[in-house]
């Protein structure tokens, strides 16, 4: 089944779906490990597992800074796919790879593919690579059935839009706000009629990322988009609390 | 777009969504400016009234005895407005930024220079003013951080990654992509996803241009040499424009060679054989990256030469062998500096002075009816701190004890 009809079915039972995000080997493997399975038994039904880079161009102070310390602990790609297979393995959701371009390109790009799609990893979310600088990648993608999502911003112009979803599997990213990961949005008019123009652009479902903290911000979600996506809150949250706080935190986001 | 930004397999524009319109108009406004001769005229007269251009073409008498080789120019960009060729990138990202009627300007910079530059700027066409700076840069060159906060210019720190230029340029982008709708992020090399490659070297072919002319009036003929640093690739590509056509001259680039290219502690990606392709900061070229991908630290005793990347522009031009690549120990440097600064009364920076050094290794080799140029892409006074303590210099050592003693005594 394409993931995007996963996505499809699996709101039909729940009112919203969540995806989260965890940075590999920050603060551990092991860490790791017990926070997704927190989030996979209080029904998280996405998760984004991205590989760290030295340059995360696009990410903001929280994940840049997990990016730095998990790299500096000594953390490997090949050590990434290993656990990106077991969670693969372990858990029945979909998992999903979300690194910079540069990742897939000095591994090879057909190779990256072959190898994630064998790990039963089931698409790609790589910011820094825009379709027209993909044919090789969406060709491999597509080879090997795996997911590249793409990313709208409330930048995109309604033709752009419709531009992206011609290329896009499984959903599109939508991506709240200006600015990079982490900060406070403001879920008002402005992201309704923006979250208007997303759906009127693509039959693929949409997630909207970007500043997602809450129960109310998951709600403010509900109604304009199939996934509400937490980033940068649950990593803040296992800084602060330990993994053991992520499964109530997530038991409570709906 | 003739070609996409790609040069050869290199460059390319690799760029979070967000800032995809954005682009669309830098793109558009470029490509307008570019085909409008008005423009140009605009930007060399701003030139030569702002910024004392063309600058010299001077003929280093001192040391081409010195060396017994080929006559040695050296072209003066240190006498540009703001010390150095940076100015040139930046008066015409400044002329584009009013035609976008952008309000603010992003910069990032390794050596200070760029910041300066893109403040002074700032200062003159009632922009406001974003410096992202490496925090060890911020360290190495102080007295640049003081004139851009004079200037008028937020100097920022940047604590993530290596604290160096790529860091610096990452924070720069996180900004942008905030602020993108009244900010013009003005690059400072002919690095970064397309237009900025080649719109950077376009403003920078000043330098070529005028170089070509004063050399044919100066010596009579081409040079047999042109020798550049390069850290992003900006001035070499520069003064390189003006003598690309001409195949029987050799272009030569020069990187920082740091402790040695054996120690792995440098920041040479043509002239080493520790690069690989890669794609990183909006564009692809060589990189100094590991085997998973993730960028090496780097060093050098040149800030503005301390860079995991270079322009894909030149990494094509190297491909096809029209550009040689060599590289300068810091030691190397320091030696070419001290004997410029004796024989000719010339300060050149620690970047241009890579150029020096290589020029100085080889110049000797070449008959003395040759000529060579050295570009000189800007002036040493900025690297004070640094040169005063790589001479170990008791006398300056001495001043700044008893200046910190004062301001300590009367904080
Ligand atoms: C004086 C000087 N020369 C050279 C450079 C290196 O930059 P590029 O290779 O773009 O000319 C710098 C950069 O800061 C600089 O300040």
């Amino acid at each position: 089944m394409k993931l995007q009809d996963n996505i499809r079915e699996a709101k039909q039972k729940k009112g919203i779906l969540l995806m989260t995000h965890i940075v590999l080997g920050y603060p551990s493997f092991e860490v790791n490990r017990a926070v997704i399975g927190q989030m996979v038994d209080k029904g998280v039904d996405l998760i984004e597992m991205q590989i760290p880079f030295s340059e995360p161009m696009a990410d903001g102070p929280v994940i840049v800074k997990a990016n730095q310390d998990s790299l500096a602990n000594g953390t490997r790609l090949a050590d990434c796919l290993d656990f990106a297979g077991e969670m693969a393995a372990t858990h029945k959701i979909p998992f999903l790879l979300m690194t910079y371009y540069n990742i897939l390109f000095k591994y090879g790009l057909e190779k990256f593919c072959r190898k994630t799609a064998d790990l039963r990893i089931k698409g790609f979310i790589i910011p820094d690579l825009p379709p027209e600088e993909g044919a090789e990648y969406l060709g491999y993608c597509r080879q090997y059935g795996l997911a590249p999502i793409f990313i709208y911003a409330p930048t995109s112009t309604p033709a752009r839009m419709r531009e992206l979803a011609r290329y896009g599997e499984g959903f599109i990213y939508c991506v709240a706000r200006r600015g990079v990961t982490g900060s406070q949005t403001t879920f008002g008019r402005e992201f309704a009629e923006y979250m208007a123009q997303c759906r009127a652009s693509t039959e693929l479902p949409l997630a909207v990322g970007f500043g997602i903290r809450n129960r109310d911000d998951v709600n403010a979600v509900k109604g304009r988009a199939e996934i509400a996506v937490i980033g940068s809150e649950t990593i803040r949250l296992v800084d602060a609390e330990g993994a053991s706080a992520v499964g109530p935190f997530i038991a409570g986001l709906r | 777009m003739k070609n996409n930004g790609y040069y050869g397999q290199w460059g390319g524009s690799f760029i979070p969504e967000i800032l995809h319109e954005t682009f669309a108009q830098l793109n558009k406004v470029y490509e307008t400016a570019r085909h409008d001769p008005a423009f140009w005229q605009e930007y060399v007269d701003l030139m030569a009234t702002y910024s004392c251009r063309p600058t010299p073409l001077t003929y280093a008498g001192n040391l081409s005895r010195h060396f017994g080789g080929a006559q040695i120019f050296i072209k003066r960009e240190d006498l540009n407005h703001t010390g150095a060729h940076k100015l040139n990138n930046v008066i015409g990202q400044g002329l584009l930024v009013k035609r976008m009627d952008k309000k603010r300007v992003i910069a990032e910079t390794g050596a200070g220079q760029h910041g300066v530059a893109t403040a002074t700027m700032a200062a003159k066409f009632g922009l406001q003013c974003t410096v992202y700076m490496g925090e060890e840069d911020v360290r190495r060159q102080r007295p640049n951080v003081f004139w851009m906060e004079k200037l008028g210019a937020e100097v920022v720190p940047v604590t993530s990654g290596s604290g160096i230029l790529k860091d610096a340029i990452n924070a720069a982008f996180r900004d942008w992509v905030t602020n993108m709708d009244d900010s013009h992020y003005c690059l400072g090399t002919a690095c970064g996803p397309h237009p900025f490659p080649e719109m950077v070297a376009w403003f920078q072919s000043i330098i070529g241009l005028e170089a070509r002319e004063q050399i044919s009036k100066q010596f009579g003929s081409a040079p047999a040499r042109v020798y550049a640093c390069v850290g992003g690739g900006s001035n070499a590509m520069g003064i390189f424009q003006g003598f690309l056509g001409q195949p029987d001259v050799e272009l030569v680039g020069v990187e920082a060679g740091g402790y040695g290219l054996a120690s792995g502690k440098h920041a040479a990606r043509l002239a080493s054989d520790d690069s690989s392709p890669g794609v990183a900061q909006g564009y692809k070229t060589m990189f100094l990256q590991d085997d998973d991908g993730q960028m090496r630290t780097t060093h050098s005793v040149a800030a503005g030469l301390d860079y995991v990347g270079v322009s894909p522009i030149l990494t094509d031009l190297w491909e096809q062998g029209r550009v040689r690549f060599a590289s300068a120990t810091d030691k190397e440097v320091m030696a070419a500096l001290e004997l410029t600064m004796t024989r000719e009364g010339i300060i050149p920076a620690l970047e241009s002075s890579h150029a020096f050094a290589q020029a100085f290794k080889e110049v000797g080799d070449l008959p003395a009816d040759q000529s060579v140029i050295i570009n000189m892409s800007g002036r040493g006074d900025k690297d004070i701190f640094t040169i005063a303590n790589a001479f170990a210099d008791p006398s300056w050592q001495q001043f700044i004890i008893n200046k910190g003693k004062e301001y300590e005594a009367a904080r």
